[in-house]
């Protein structure tokens, strides 16, 4: 009986933990809307959750593709510069020369793959690669258009403002993106090659899978998702701007971290990624719901942030 | 191979070639002037650059965010005490060092306390940060005194005074990191943080001091550059989140930690204002001064052999 005891709680707590991993910024998110819709009871309505999820939508693709990079134990400083860049070639060519606007986009995905090869071939931090990358994606952006400008198509605006029955847009894409990211990332058995690439990827190459191949693909999913964030910005914003994202860089760190992620790579979760992306993009709109002065929002993100991430630590202590 | 160029004299070299350039095309008139000028803006990215070197050596996955925030705010506090008196630059002075040197030692403690990967504690630290500083200044910019403006343009007999007092500072860095005790252990504890614990050496303490004296020198540089630039500004910090990063990598010294190289980033510092004054000068847009910068970077950091770690 002491045995079972021994073996089970360490399981339980494994479990436990790792459900509260997930479940304390889902809560956290939970809280933030209860204090929302109880300051502002209208607020809880198909119209309202369209407002209030409206700008996260972007903000939860740029954090998938930050996710698939820090879970090869890599992070990537160019994804906010990136998205400008993007919502740039959005606002030029999509409406008028669509077929070069996909193939500037396909070109941007197979750089974004020659960044993972050029990292694992040269063994180079990512961290100082993608930092280069961010100052050229923003000098290519700059350079397509100096300022904010552009009209975005009509049919990416009308997409972003559809109203689908039932479930507002935002939340319905937050779920099928968090569910396809679930199967794919943490239920299939390709997701476990994946996140092994990260963890130890001496052991998925012992087991046959070329990691090089792996990073490239990974960093190329990673720029396609990139592309999505700067598609829907543009349908949002209706323009291109170069320096429309820089937050989304850390903002997207902030929110793979938040949802349960590490940087020793390896250990990601679509699901938390996504509310942490909804979390954080929530965070500015109850701080000006609870009438916080603009000039401290900012700085009570940073404690929401805290308080989020803390909370999170006490509850793991158990597991190590 | 016979000519291996050690990797932090690679900055030097591309500024080097820049200057030259710059100087073919707009004469020989223009060396000294273009020269002085790149080192008096490289001399605030060192400033910086150093903080965060110390905070990077300091073990894999350490690194500052918040700096950008931390100078405004310093910068900031100082304008707001000096209120534009000569008499008040010394208390000036202390207080940016004093507001870096707590946000320092506030980074750090959310790092240990909370567990919190450093990348994501100065994040948000950078944000409550920010937000003082919205706070203590506002949308105006707060006028520097008269005599800290001189002195950051002070020049004895044609030599810039700030440049060489940031020489001083970087040698003075060299030497702790080569030959004092709290150098070597901040080494030691970048290298192996368990062979520096089993070593008998306090890993906390150490990297405490590194995140403290990062803050210092961010609380410094913002001092400085407000009585440069004319002023403390909220957008003051921002170019030096990333060029702080990329000045320390350049220079020489390894992400991994454990290895630092205080004089190669004057290199990569003189080479970032060398190439925005080339460009300048050539009439460059915007736009392809990012795209050559970036590519730059990475075509340095591909090409440089990196120092074997351990």
């Amino acid at each position: 009986m002491a045995d079972t005891a021994l073996q089970r709680r360490p399981r339980l707590t494994s479990a436990l933990g790792s459900a509260l991993q997930i479940g304390l910024p889902a809560a956290t998110l939970i809280a933030m809307l209860a204090v929302i819709f109880w300051i502002r009871p209208s607020a809880m309505s198909y119209f309202g959750f369209t407002l209030l999820f409206k700008f996260a939508v972007p903000l939860m693709f740029a954090a998938l593709a930050q996710m698939l990079v820090i879970m090869l134990g890599d992070i990537d400083l160019s994804i906010g510069s990136f998205v400008g860049f993007v919502t740039c070639v959005a606002a030029l060519y999509l409406d008028e020369a669509p077929l070069l606007a996909l193939v500037i986009l396909a070109a941007s995905i197979a750089v974004y793959a020659g960044v993972g090869l050029l990292i694992h071939v040269r063994q180079l931090p990512s961290i100082i690669v993608t930092l280069g990358m961010s100052f050229i994606w923003l000098g290519a952006a700059v350079t397509l258009m100096p300022g904010p400008g552009g009209t975005a198509p009509r049919w990416l605006v009308a997409f972003m403002s559809w109203k689908p029955p039932f479930v507002p847009l935002p939340v319905l894409i937050a779920l099928l993106t968090a569910l396809i990211g679930h199967l794919v990332i943490s239920r299939s058995s390709y997701g476990a090659v994946l996140r092994g690439a990260g963890a130890n990827p001496r052991a998925v190459e012992r087991a046959g899978w070329s990691v090089r191949t792996i990073r490239c693909a990974v960093y190329a999913a990673a720029g396609a998702l990139a592309c999505l964030a700067g598609l829907t910005l543009t349908g949002l914003t209706t323009s291109g701007d170069p320096n429309v994202a820089p937050a989304y860089t850390l903002l997207g760190v902030g929110a793979v971290i938040l949802g349960g992620g590490a940087f020793t790579g390896g250990i990601v979760s679509p699901v938390g990624t996504v509310i942490g992306a909804l979390t954080l993009a929530l965070a500015g709109s109850l701080l000006s719901f609870l009438q916080v002065p603009p000039t401290w929002q900012i700085g009570a993100q940073g404690a929401i942030l805290f308080l989020v991430l803390a909370g999170r630590i006490l509850f793991s202590e158990h597991r190590s | 191979m016979s000519l291996r160029l050690a990797p932090w004299s690679y900055g030097f070299l591309v500024a080097l070639v820049m200057w030259v350039a710059t100087i073919c095309y707009s004469g020989t008139g223009s060396a000294i002037p273009t020269l002085s000028s790149a080192l008096v803006f490289a001399a605030f990215s060192v400033v910086v650059g150093t903080g965060q070197m110390l905070v990077i050596a300091s073990g894999p996955g350490n690194i500052d965010l918040s700096m950008p925030s931390v100078l405004t705010l310093a910068a900031y506090a100082s304008m707001s005490i000096m209120g534009g008196s000569d008499a008040m630059v010394l208390p000036g002075l202390l207080l940016a060092v004093a507001v870096g040197a707590v946000a320092g030692m506030l980074n750090y403690l959310a790092i240990t306390a909370l567990r919190l990967p450093p990348i994501i504690a100065t994040l948000a630290w950078s944000f409550v940060f920010q937000s003082f500083a919205f706070n203590l200044g506002g949308e105006a910019t707060l006028k520097p005194p008269a005599a800290l403006s001189e002195f950051t343009l002070w020049s004895i007999g044609g030599i810039r005074v700030l440049p060489v007092a940031v020489m001083g500072l970087t040698l003075l860095a060299v030497l702790v990191l080569k030959r004092g005790v709290g150098g070597r252990q901040l080494l030691a504890v970048g290298q192996s943080e368990r062979a520096a614990r089993l070593a008998g050496i306090s890993v906390g303490r150490v990297r405490l001091v590194a995140y403290t004296l990062c803050g210092m020198s961010a609380g410094l540089a913002g001092f400085l550059l407000s009585g440069f630039s004319g002023g403390a500004a909220l957008n003051m910090g921002d170019t030096y989140l990333l060029e702080s990063i990329a000045v320390v990598v350049l220079g020489g010294t390894s992400v991994a930690g454990g290895q630092a190289n205080a004089i190669g980033i004057w290199g990569a510092a003189l080479f970032f204002n060398l190439m925005a004054t080339m460009l300048n000068t050539f009439q460059m847009q915007a736009g392809i001064r990012f795209l050559l910068t970036g590519a730059l970077i990475i075509l340095i950091v591909a090409i440089v052999p990196r120092p074997k770690a351990g």
